[in-house]
């Protein structure tokens, strides 16, 4: 997306009376040479407003965290030269490898339940002619919610002995469980919360899709006799699987990056190991111990990980997303 | 051409002023005329003591003129984290304050300023001299005692009697706790809260008469016969005489407002909390803590200068004034502020004759029988590790013995990495 409108703008620049490209300079015939350069100068000004603070804020810090990373640090003190031995320690750690292992659960869980919550959500909403706007608003507004927020409210909704979730189970005869406090409970505490929050964001990109799927293909297979179910699957889903497609792995990155909701719901709780997660790990490493240099390895750790789990999803959409 | 120029002067502003943002955070205040401001962080003045601060911070301005402090403040759960990352961003307060738990860390680390200079041209002997040695290393002077507080058994007195029962004494045993314990249980009263974690551990394990590192200090220890005791004297009052982790459910100061509502007939805490308890309406008292081997924790926190205070004299004066002059013993025992680490006892008197509780002196028996707690430079993992065990044992997941067992082979690992 952002490659497209980079690519567009110079072009409709170029056009307009006060674009700076080549031919408007007040030597014509300039050498070709200086021409490049003050080319290229325009383009890093147009780049400017995203790529500085990008460098600043981004790639200098992950930058000084691989420095980091070669040294044992605790952020007191001065720092010693490791090498590459705060990445074997951690490799080595138990620790590291739950909490890799409760991330991929976490995500096991909570990307069916955001993507088909969301799909069902989104169908619902495309159905609706009035009030749509108001709908989208009402579910999008979680999203924008700050996360401390909406995991302090569901820790109260799940809190075992006094939340509303477990008197409203009890009115029905069932003995809700102990949810964050509980350790086989706490993660899908975790993901209810997450998937609650985040289905807004999957149903607007989700709606978008649906809305650019073509009603004359829909009429088309309807006269041919296909029933809904039929329409659903051979036309819906695959017109929308670009959507799909961009929602798995936006969404199953921010899975990996989880941290506020579960530091929120269960960290220093009884049920703080069974849900400890990789980024809460890398918290825990830095400001809990002051190992910044295992924490700095970690997180490098993390990245290589969602890295190699995005390629593999995006080299694996040529299977199936249909981008007509 | 113009149009390009201007265009490069506002990005070089922009990125001056980016510059210059992250540089103003970083400096400190201008010290004009002469005048230095010194900064000190604390976590033990909020949220009850802040006038009492102040108080001491006025005293001290008007017999140092050309000195001004500001105070900064953080709870202590967030206390360490602020203060490290300040450290590390170059912005360290010029004076803050430390336990002993943490002091063993950034003493190594060498974030704390070394004080003999300073202490050498002064006389210290107002100090009580054990205290001011906890805060040496290598014969340096490295921070300066502060207060020290105990840790006592507050019982609620109106709920005993009208269970008809007698009051604990000095003398009492781990049994007759938890017989009155279960008594006093009932009609949504518990009858003793003592959390199931690292330091009341620790404190069980001496009352047992076990040690929690070998002579040495180089192994662990706390999986002996006397740990598993100490551990099961724990683990027996959640469920039975006080409330479950999950009834608690992480909610904040549970057991304080439980006492304070006269809910809870016993209470393992601090004489931190004597202030906060000031008004409630009930009778009650504290007594050391019954043990079969009488142990109580105390606790010492002091106050250090950073190695990059803009004026280390000043800050000394400043901390000297903070932790032994009249004024702050005076305001400490006002106001029950913890106690001031001093050789006189004869200066604190005052705080052992107001009540409530009658009983303080029961901080004397506390103090005779003092066991600080086991210190490592890997520290909060220590305590971690320690608390996970006792909460996998609570759990019924792994037995007493094995959990503890695991525990001081990963304490004996910490150990060995520092």
């Amino acid at each position: 997306m952002t490659a497209r409108t980079t690519g567009t703008r110079p072009d409709a620049g170029h056009a307009g009376p006060s674009g700076s490209g080549p031919g408007d300079g007040p030597v014509p015939a300039g050498p070709p040479r200086r021409a490049k350069v003050r080319k290229a100068a325009t383009v890093l000004l147009f780049l400017a407003p995203s790529a500085v603070p990008l460098v600043l804020f981004t790639l200098v810090p992950m930058a000084g965290s691989l420095w980091v990373s070669l040294h044992e640090w605790n952020l007191i003190g001065a720092m010693r030269w490791t090498g590459l031995g705060n990445y074997a320690g951690i490799l080595r750690d138990g620790d590291t490898w739950r909490a890799l292992g409760n991330t991929t659960l976490y995500i096991a869980g909570y990307l069916p339940l955001v993507y088909v919550g969301g799909l069902g959500l989104a169908m619902a909403l495309n159905r609706v002619t009035r009030g749509r706007d108001l709908f989208r608003a009402v579910y999008f507004l979680p999203v924008i919610t700050s996360w401390v927020v909406v995991a302090l409210i569901w820790k109260w909704l799940l809190n075992p002995s006094e939340g509303i979730v477990n008197k409203l189970l009890a009115v029905i005869g069932v003995e809700g469980p102990g949810w964050w406090t509980s350790d086989a409970w706490a993660l899908p505490s975790v993901i209810i919360a997450a998937a609650w929050k985040d289905l807004g964001f999957v149903m607007v990109i989700l709606l978008a899709g649906l809305q650019a799927v073509p009603a004359e293909a829909l009429e088309a297979a309807r006269v041919d006799g296909a029933n809904a179910w039929q329409r659903f699957r051979h036309i819906t889903l695959p017109l929308l699987s670009p959507s799909t497609a961009f929602v798995l792995v936006i969404s199953c990155i921010s899975g990996f990056q989880v941290f506020d909701q579960v530091y929120v719901m269960t960290s220093g709780g009884p049920a703080a190991a069974a849900s400890e997660v990789m980024v809460e790990r890398v918290y825990d490493l830095t400001f809990r111990y002051g190992r910044v240099g295992d924490a700095s390895a970690l997180s490098w750790v993390l990245f290589l990980v969602i890295l190699l789990v995005t390629v593999v999803q995006v080299r694996l959409q040529r299977r199936w997303v249909n981008y007509g | 051409m113009s149009r390009g120029l201007k265009a490069t002067a506002a990005f070089a502003l922009a990125v001056l002023l980016a510059a210059g943002c992250a540089k103003g955070s970083a400096t400190r205040e201008s010290a004009p005329d002469g005048k230095s401001t010194i900064r000190y962080f604390t976590f033990s003045a909020a949220p009850d003591h802040l006038a009492d601060l102040d108080k001491i911070i006025k005293a001290f301005e008007a017999a140092n003129p050309s000195v001004t402090v500001t105070v900064e403040t953080a709870p202590y759960a967030d206390y360490f984290t602020k203060l490290q990352t300040a450290i590390a961003g170059n912005t360290a307060p010029d004076t803050f304050e430390l336990n002993y738990e943490s002091f063993v860390a950034y003493a190594a680390s060498g974030a704390l300023a070394d004080l003999s200079g300073e202490a050498a041209k002064d006389d210290l002997s107002v100090y009580a001299a054990k205290s001011l040695d906890t805060f040496k290393r290598d014969g340096r002077q490295l921070a300066l005692p502060a207060s020290y507080s105990a840790v006592l058994l507050f019982y609620n007195k109106d709920l005993f009697d009208k269970a008809g029962l007698p009051h604990p004494t000095a003398d009492w045993t781990w049994d007759q706790e938890m017989a009155a314990a279960k008594k006093l249980t009932g009609k949504g009263v518990y009858g003793d809260f003592q959390p199931v974690q690292f330091f009341e551990f620790y404190k069980a394990l001496a009352q047992a008469g076990g040690a929690f590192f070998s002579d040495d200090g180089k192994r662990a220890t706390f999986n002996s016969p006397q740990g598993v005791a100490a551990a099961k004297h724990l683990l027996d009052k959640p469920g039975t005489v006080m409330p479950t982790v999950a009834q608690i459910g992480g909610t904040p100061d549970y057991d304080t407002n439980l006492f304070k509502q006269g809910k809870l007939a016993m209470w393992h805490n601090g004489i931190w909390q004597f202030a906060g308890l000031k008004d409630v309406p009930f009778q009650w008292d504290v007594v050391v803590e019954p043990a079969p081997v009488k142990a109580s924790a105390v606790f010492t926190n002091a106050v250090a200068v950073s190695p990059g205070a803009k004026n280390p004299a000043a800050a000394y004066k400043w901390l000297r004034f903070l932790t032994a002059s009249d004024v702050t013993a005076r305001t400490r025992i006002d106001s029950s502020w913890e106690l001031p680490p001093l050789a006189d006892a004869k200066a604190y008197a005052g705080y052992f004759d107001q009540g409530p509780p009658a009983n303080r002196r029961a901080i004397l028996d506390a103090v005779a029988s003092a066991t600080s707690p086991p210190v490592i430079v890997r520290q909060q993992e220590m305590q971690d590790t320690v608390t996970k065990a006792l909460e996998q044992a609570a759990a019924g997941k792994t037995p007493i013995q094995k959990a503890l067992d695991d525990a001081a082979a990963k304490v004996d690992e910490l150990i060995k990495q520092a």
